[in-house]
């Protein structure tokens, strides 16, 4: 990882020991159906991890459990050591007040696949809001000023600092995930979160996303990304996850995983999924 | 690095197919250029001929003329009718329109609307918001609420909140069941014709606007709601800035619906003795006996009232569909200096042709 020398060019992640996550047996179930039968993971500070598989896999779920989108039923998630969604007292888990898990929130961006951008908001609204208005731990909101001048830095960081007052209808739907990204990258956090980035583009516009996370690969920032673009997997991860069945079937190097998968049913996705011209 | 190649290539070749079957399929374009395509498009099998310098001719509706015309008589015959047929009392009715009585009504009507329009609509936010929480309790009593209200008539509800110190005689707050009372007064001089009215008018608002703010909640995709909780925004801002703007697209509407029904549910405050616009009427012509000109007086004041609301309407909905159309319909004015603009243009292009 170049995460080191990344922090330099990147002040806000000038502290590489961030963004460590550790992902523990966790479980969760909607009604009767288990979507997480167990799932075990730790990414390192500043790595990029990927999970693929196929749809239903949990994939998803997963994804938003470490945000406390979704409330685990078992198990646990730590980020740099502290749970999230539940503070220690004694030997009980307690659930933390709304406000704290805000807090935590905001050091965890998140990209959708439907992007949920805040479609009355211009696009550099869409991205000033929440620095202005989210409580963070450690560190003073920004002020209106502050977070203007940042929101047009990140809009410039993805390329579209000239369509900061455009609405979000007005904007190309790769133009839109890339405003997503911004809006995700304002609260500077030390995890980034993509839940199918590219699923909801046209093909044309698929590598301009790509590209600006790929960029954001070597920013130190951790990276966990759900996809179904197995070329761009191979390029930016450094350890890609194949779920199945709401479990971690194998995980590896992607090197590894692409041309000497272990397990049967890896192999068959794969075999299944990567286009015939796509050669290791 | 393979797979970007492929990817790359795959794209360079999108626009051009994409291109190409845009000539084929989409007759939009090429209408647009002028007249069939050509000789660019070899699988065309259309005639040769270059039909751009032909003059378009559209297509006549000769039976929209024939219904144009019968509702214009229609409505001429009406407009005569009202101009001339001197039982209308056209004197009178200017003779009423400004007179200080009429307006002093005309004020209490508009302060009655206002109050309980703003009020009702806060309590229906509330009520509304208590029927979407998790609380079974909160919603069984939202539920309740706007059950009974808009199950009863408002007659029934204005009349007995104006008698309620006959079921009640003094109202205390204190704690329950317990003798602890930090004040009390007696429910008559509490509710008077004005509160009774008030609170007649906004309890029935509220119980359906807070099924008209639900509505609009609910029209709003949930993946705001996540998006906003996943960026640390906090809960009363999430409903306030990114929900309730969206949701007031659905709102508006039907709420202005509300409202200008309200200025004329105002009306049945007359059951109180409450001089609003419709009371004060109603004393007037029971003295003159002109009663047809001062109903009229008061009918023309609704309107005015309700025509001022939609104006209010049509800008206020243009306002919150800021970012849900492309590009904002232009207003009516806008509109008329366009018209005035293009036509002094193509007038004067015309008169330099000839």
């Amino acid at each position: 990882m170049t995460a080191t020398a990344a922090a330099t060019e990147h002040p806000a992640a000038s502290d590489t020991t961030r963004g460590l996550v550790e992902i523990t047996k966790v479980r969760k179930s909607f009604g009767a159906t288990e979507v997480l039968k167990g799932i075990t993971l730790t990414v390192e500070p500043g790595g990029v991890a990927v999970i693929v598989g196929p749809s239903g896999s949990g994939k998803s779920t997963l994804l938003r459990t470490i945000n406390h989108l979704e409330k685990v039923d078992g198990g646990f998630i730590a980020i740099d050591g502290e749970l999230v969604g539940y503070e220690v007292r004694g030997k009980r888990l307690h659930e933390l007040r709304e406000k704290d898990i805000l807090k935590q929130r905001t050091e965890i961006g998140m990209v959708f696949q439907n992007f949920n951008l805040f479609p009355h908001l211009t696009a550099l609204e869409n991205v000033t809001e929440a620095p202005v208005v989210a409580p963070r731990s450690g560190k003073p909101r920004l002020t209106k000023a502050e977070a203007r001048d940042r929101g047009l830095e990140l809009l410039d960081r993805v390329g579209l600092k000239d369509r900061a007052g455009a609405y979000p209808r007005q904007l190309s739907g790769g133009q839109q995930q890339r405003v997503a990204i911004a809006r995700a990258l304002a609260l500077d956090p030390k995890i980034l979160l993509f839940d199918e980035p590219t699923s909801a583009l046209d093909p044309e516009l698929v590598n301009e996303v790509l590209d600006v996370i790929r960029e954001l690969a070597t920013s130190g920032t951790t990276l966990i990304i759900v996809t179904h673009e197995m070329g761009f997997a191979r390029d930016v991860a450094d350890t890609v996850v194949f779920m199945d069945q709401g479990q971690i079937v194998e995980q590896g190097a992607p090197h590894d995983i692409f041309t000497n998968p272990q397990e049967e049913r890896t192999r068959s996705f794969f075999s299944k999924v990567i286009e015939p011209a796509f050669n290791i | 690095m393979s797979s970007t190649a492929t990817r790359a290539a795959q794209s360079a070749a999108g626009p051009a197919s994409a291109g190409t079957d845009a000539g084929v399929s989409n007759p939009g374009p090429s209408a647009e250029q002028g007249g069939p395509r050509g000789p660019e498009n070899p699988q065309s099998r259309g005639p040769a001929t270059d039909y751009a310098d032909y003059r378009l001719v559209p297509s006549r509706h000769p039976w929209r003329w024939v219904g144009t015309a019968v509702v214009a008589l229609g409505v001429a015959a009406v407009a005569w009718s009202l101009a001339t047929n001197p039982r209308w009392e056209w004197g009178v009715v200017a003779q009423w329109f400004t007179a200080q009585s009429v307006v002093n009504g005309l004020v209490e009507t508009l302060k009655l609307t206002a109050i309980s329009g703003a009020l009702g609509f806060i309590l229906g936010f509330i009520l509304a918001l208590m029927r979407l929480s998790a609380s079974p309790l909160l919603v069984s009593v939202s539920w309740t609420f706007s059950w009974i209200f808009r199950s009863t008539p408002l007659l029934v509800q204005m009349l007995l909140w104006y008698n309620l110190g006959y079921l009640y005689e003094k109202i205390s707050l204190g704690i329950p069941f317990t003798d602890v009372r930090f004040f009390e007064v007696q429910t008559t001089t509490l509710i008077s014709q004005f509160a009774a009215a008030v609170l007649g008018l906004t309890l029935n608002q509220a119980a359906y606007s807070a099924e008209i703010i639900r509505g609009g909640i609910l029209s709003v995709d949930q993946g705001q709601l996540e998006a906003a909780a996943a960026l640390g925004i906090p809960a009363w801002r999430r409903s306030t800035r990114i929900v309730l703007p969206q949701a007031m697209r659905a709102i508006l509407p039907t709420a202005f619906n509300e409202i200008i029904g309200l200025v004329k549910g105002t009306s049945i405050v007359y059951v109180l003795a409450y001089s609003e616009l419709f009371y004060t009427v109603q004393v007037i012509y029971n003295r003159t006996q002109q009663v047809l000109p001062l109903l009229l007086v008061a009918t023309l004041w609704y309107v005015v009232i309700t025509s001022v609301l939609s104006v209010f309407q049509y800008y206020i909905e243009r306002h919150y569909s800021k970012g849900a159309v492309r590009t904002l319909p232009l207003t009516p004015l806008q509109k008329a200096r366009r018209f005035f603009a293009t036509h002094a243009a193509t007038d004067n292009r015309a008169r330099s042709t000839r």
